[in-house]
């Protein structure tokens, strides 16, 4: 039997679906952290409330997916982050926002909390706050010849808000701080007591770039905490946005990588394929980055008539010009001068953070959410999963190229084999807990769930995949000269909104 | 390389030409706006972009804005690093009570005349984000607002529509 499988069974929860949640004690949970420092196991998720701290971890040499939660009546728990470095972060991020103490965590800083929320709850100490938004102390640097650049929050481009401290000797980075929290806009809060379409549609606007994936997740914890079963259109024409979805995220990154190495005719080019899979989503779903299409039991409407003309048009035009830029990526040699090579990030340490999406699978970690934890309709679909060893700029670059390509493939079946019936179904107000995961373009989001009787939301958390991406840029940067830092940065194209919640 | 280049020689380009019949609105906006900004502000207009707290939606339409489609910079329009390069913040919302303060700073590093455009539901009011205590509201509630484009996210055109009426407002000396 799984170890995972074995903690989460010593005091099971019931009703939480579709992978079981245990209580275990500090023993048990300290355990868990023991087996995610020796690599047997996946941190996919850590998250507080008022009393208790939940982890959700999966299993990879037993194929298993479990939520662990360790009740914290004095408001402590014994970190995980101590063992676990890619929980430091999590920890830090729930001593914030509910007050949990992880005992032990070597990095007591507060994160998203920058000392300037509104404390609305009388006796709450203004004090403490404004101390703490007087200064954050930056890991302290010694050396010689040593220099630091702060960058942000507000930057050059047109960009999401965040600090950069580097420090550089010459024009190597030694090393790179983040400070994050910056667009935190208390998304989890406003989801308490929400009913879950409202739910949803938060979900929806965690990371804009996202919005399908995001609602998508959230509305399938929602249906696995009802025990609702979407039919099957409603499922097909949620992966037909997604897939949309990638392409679009996908082309508007592998333009934009180009463009900060200076090679702006494949921003030119590649933008202009965006759009176009913006206006086949508007002609399809009626809004570009369909938000909103994704609803709690299904999809908010049927494709309009014309739309999935539309989307095949979309196809063809992506096939028809997309090889020659391939092409010419493949073959400027200036351009490859400035990706191949830099910000590399090794196997060993993706594989510590279980980083999704491009970042995980451009230096050798495979897992994808629609092939490795399979929702319909990509267990019948089958998804096919590039994978590179390099993890440098480059190595990014093409697993966007070959999950273009993938997801183009997609896009055909999903269109020509897209099943009749109805599109959505009523969920009805009940409670329960549920979990997903879903794959974005940028990786997999974790969506859990606690609803109360009448279907009102308890308990809410999405985790984005930038959670576990975000640090790998720290140690992508190292070494590299500054000038090459908007390079890697775009090829991880982390997100702030979906991290700072 | 010579052979996309070649093609995009002899392909006509994609950038959609302003008086189209069924595009009429965007016809009428590239004309207006070009006179606009010959009035009020020489040739050019430049434009710094805030994100004070948004889901990064809005950057994305902001973004297509500069693709071969809408080709912002025939204007004489262009997006600049510095506030101190700029006439207008183009500010994305909800403002959020962590970024109030690096957006009242940019506000004050940009010269005079200037102007404030909120872009998207959530820089006009909050948005879905309204009533959070980590939000503190629209752009309007940190500092003074001439122009609002809603929408969520509003559509690269609606965009363009919006940066038209503020020059209508500029070019008649508000």
């Amino acid at each position: 039997m799984s170890r995972l499988l074995a903690l989460a069974a010593e005091t099971p929860a019931r009703g939480h679906r579709p992978w079981p949640r245990g209580e275990v004690d500090a023993a048990g949970w300290t355990a868990a952290g023991e087996a995610l420092a020796a690599g047997s196991f996946e941190l996919l998720g850590l998250w507080g409330e008022r009393d208790a701290v939940h982890m959700a971890l999966r299993e990879p040499q037993a194929d298993v997916i479990a939520v662990l939660t360790l009740a914290c009546p004095h408001g402590e728990h014994p970190s995980i982050g101590r063992m676990h470095p890619p929980a430091i972060r999590l920890e830090r991020a729930a001593q914030d926002l509910h007050g949990l103490r992880a005992v032990g965590l070597p990095d007591r800083r507060p994160w998203l909390d920058h000392g300037r929320w509104r404390r609305d709850s009388v006796g709450e100490a203004e004090e403490a706050s404004s101390e703490a938004a007087a200064g954050y102390p930056f890991l302290p640097v010694e050396g010689e010849s040593l220099h630091q650049i702060p960058v942000g929050p507000v930057h050059a481009g047109i960009i999401e808000p965040g600090h950069f401290r580097f420090t550089a000797q010459g024009e190597t980075v030694v090393r790179l701080e983040q400070r994050l929290g910056y667009v935190h806009k208390g998304v989890e809060a406003l989801m308490v007591g929400a009913d879950a379409a409202r739910m949803v549609a938060l979900a929806g606007r965690i990371s804009g770039d996202a919005t399908v994936a995001h609602a998508l997740a959230a509305a399938r914890a929602v249906e696995a905490a009802s025990a609702a079963e979407v039919p099957a259109r409603g499922h097909w024409l949620r992966a037909l946005m997604a897939e949309i979805e990638r392409v679009a995220n996908h082309l508007g990154d592998i333009g934009a990588i180009c463009n900060d190495a200076a090679f702006a005719l494949m921003q030119a080019h590649c933008s202009a394929l965006r759009e176009q899979a913006l206006r086949a989503a508007h002609s399809a779903f009626g809004h570009r980055m369909m938000r909103d299409c994704v609803v709690v039991g299904g999809v908010a409407a049927e494709p309009a008539s014309g739309g999935l003309d539309a989307v095949r048009a979309l196809v063809a035009l992506v096939r028809a010009r997309f090889p020659a830029l391939v092409e010419l990526y493949d073959e400027t040699a200036s351009l490859q001068d400035r990706t191949v090579g830099t910000g590399v990030v090794g196997e060993a340490l993706v594989r510590q953070f279980a980083a999704g999406g491009f970042v995980g699978r451009a230096s050798g970690r495979g897992f994808d959410a629609r092939r490795d934890s399979p929702y319909p309709p990509y267990d019948a679909l089958g998804v096919e999963v590039p994978i590179r060893a390099e993890g440098d700029v480059d190595a990014r670059v093409w697993i966007r190229i070959r999950e273009v390509e993938a997801s183009l493939a997609l896009l055909d079946r999903l269109i020509d084999e897209l099943p009749g019936g109805p599109s959505r179904v009523a969920v009805p107000a009940r409670g329960g807990e549920g979990m997903a995961l879903v794959e974005s373009f940028r990786g997999d989001v974790l969506a859990w769930v606690r609803l109360g009787a009448g279907g009102r939301v308890e308990r809410c958390h999405l985790r984005d995949p930038s959670w576990f991406q975000w640090p790998l840029l720290e140690a992508a940067i190292e070494g590299n000269i500054v000038a090459d830092f908007p390079l890697c940065n775009k090829s991880f194209n982390c997100s702030y909104s979906g991290h700072d919640l | 390389m010579r052979k996309i280049l070649l093609e995009s020689l002899l392909r006509r380009p994609l950038t959609e030409p302003p008086p189209a019949l069924d595009d009429a609105e965007l016809a009428q906006l590239g004309s207006a706006l070009e006179r606009a900004t010959r009035r009020g502000l020489g040739r050019s207009l430049a434009i710094r972009e805030v994100d004070a707290g948004s889901c990064n939606g809005c950057e994305l339409e902001i973004h297509a804005l500069g693709n071969p489609y809408y080709d912002l910079e025939r204007y004489g329009i262009r997006f600049v690093a510095s506030p101190r390069h700029a006439d207008v913040l183009l500010v994305t919302g909800p403002v959020t009570c962590n970024m109030r303060e690096a957006l009242l700073r940019t506000y004050h590093a940009t010269p005079d005349p200037k102007w404030v455009v909120a872009v998207g539901d959530c820089g006009v009011d909050a948005g879905v984000f309204a009533g959070s205590r980590a939000v503190v509201g629209g752009v309007g509630d940190v500092i003074p607002v001439d122009l609002r484009i809603p929408g969520c996210p509003p559509t690269p055109l609606a965009l363009l529509r919006g940066l038209l009426a503020l020059l209508a407002r500029t070019a008649e000396g508000g």
